[in-house]
C-alpha cells in the first residue's frame, strides 16, 4: 500500500483547524471517495468504527447524514448541509455532531498535480463552546506526548 | 483552570503571529522585554500586551533576575496543545491510510476498464 503523505494539522487561528494531505491519485477519484456513500463506507471513521448510515445528497442546499458505530456499539451521528459544490475541486459545507452543540464550516479544496492530489480541509468552529466540546472529546482518549509538533505549531505562521 | 479552558487559552494565544514569533525567540533562551521588542517594529507597551496574553495562557513566565525581568518559555501548555493536535492527527491519518488503499483499488479498476482483456 502506498502512503504518499502524512497528514499535517495546523491551527492558523483560534477558531480554525487545517488538515493537509497528499493522495497518490487523480482528484476525480479523491472527490468520489469523499462524496459517494458506497466509497465513504469503506474508509471514513476512526479505526474500529463503521459507517452504518451514509446518505449524501450532493447539491447546494442538499445534505448528508452519517452515523458511525463504535466497537462498543455506541453510535455517533453527524449531519451537514452543502453550501458550495464545484466538482472535482472544491466544496463548502456546514457540519454538526448530534452530541455536540453548534455547527462548523468545512471548506475542502483538492489540487491535482502530476497525478497526485493535495487535499486541504479548513474547519472553522463557530464558538469557544464547540471548540471546547471537540477538544474535550479528543482529550478523553488520551494520547502519547509528542513534542515534535511544537516546532510545527510555532512554524505555522506568520 | 480546567484542562479544556487551558487548551483554549493556549490556542488563542498561539493564533497571533507576533506571539508565535515571541515564543520562537524564547524557545532559544530567556530574554528581557527590551530584547524581545527589538526585532519587531513595535513599542514596548505593545509587546508587553502580547506578553501578558502569553503569560495568562501559562505559555511564558518571568525569570528570577529582578532587574531584567526576563521572560522564559513554559513547556507544559504547549505539550498539551500538541498532544491534542497529535491525537486529532492520528485519528484522521488512520482514516486516510484506509483511503489510500481504496484509491489504489479505484485506480487499478480504471486501468482495467481502459484496457479490457481480449
Amino acid at each position: 500500500m502506498k502512503n504518499t503523505g502524512t497528514l499535517k494539522v495546523t491551527t492558523p487561528s483560534d477558531r480554525e483547524i487545517v488538515l493537509t494531505r497528499v493522495f497518490d491519485a487523480p482528484r476525480r477519484l479523491v472527490w468520489d471517495a469523499f462524496t459517494k456513500p458506497e466509497l465513504l463506507k469503506r474508509w471514513f471513521g476512526p479505526r474500529g468504527w463503521s459507517l452504518v448510515v451514509c446518505e449524501v445528497e450532493l447539491k447546494v442546499g442538499g445534505g448528508f447524514r452519517f452515523v458511525l458505530r463504535g466497537p462498543d456499539g455506541r453510535d455517533m451521528g453527524m449531519r451537514g448541509v452543502y453550501r458550495e459544490i464545484v466538482p472535482p475541486d472544491r466544496s463548502v459545507h456546514m457540519e454538526s455532531f448530534d452530541d455536540f452543540p453548534g455547527e462548523s464550516e468545512v471548506t475542502t479544496v483538492l489540487v491535482e498535480q502530476g497525478g497526485k492530489t493535495t487535499f486541504t480541509a479548513t474547519v472553522l468552529y463557530p464558538s469557544q463552546e464547540v471548540r471546547d466540546a471537540v477538544i474535550k472529546s479528543g482529550m478523553e482518549h488520551g494520547a502519547a506526548e509528542c513534542y515534535d509538533k511544537l516546532a510545527e505549531l510555532l512554524a505555522s505562521g506568520p | 483552570m480546567k484542562h479544556s479552558d487551558r487548551l483554549n487559552a493556549t490556542f488563542a494565544a498561539l493564533a497571533d503571529p507576533t506571539r508565535r514569533a515571541i515564543l520562537a525567540r524564547l524557545a532559544a533562551g530567556e530574554a528581557s522585554v527590551m530584547e524581545l521588542a527589538r526585532p519587531f517594529a513595535m513599542s514596548q507597551p505593545a509587546i508587553s500586551k502580547h506578553l501578558r496574553v502569553l503569560e495568562r495562557a501559562g505559555l511564558i513566565s518571568r525569570g528570577r533576575d529582578a532587574q531584567r525581568r526576563p521572560r522564559k518559555i513554559e513547556a507544559r501548555p504547549l505539550a498539551e496543545a500538541n498532544q491534542w493536535l497529535e491525537r486529532y492527527r492520528q485519528i484522521w491519518e488512520g482514516n486516510f491510510q484506509r483511503l489510500d488503499a481504496l484509491l489504489e483499488e479505484l485506480k487499478a479498476d480504471e486501468k482495467q476498464r481502459k484496457s479490457p482483456k481480449r
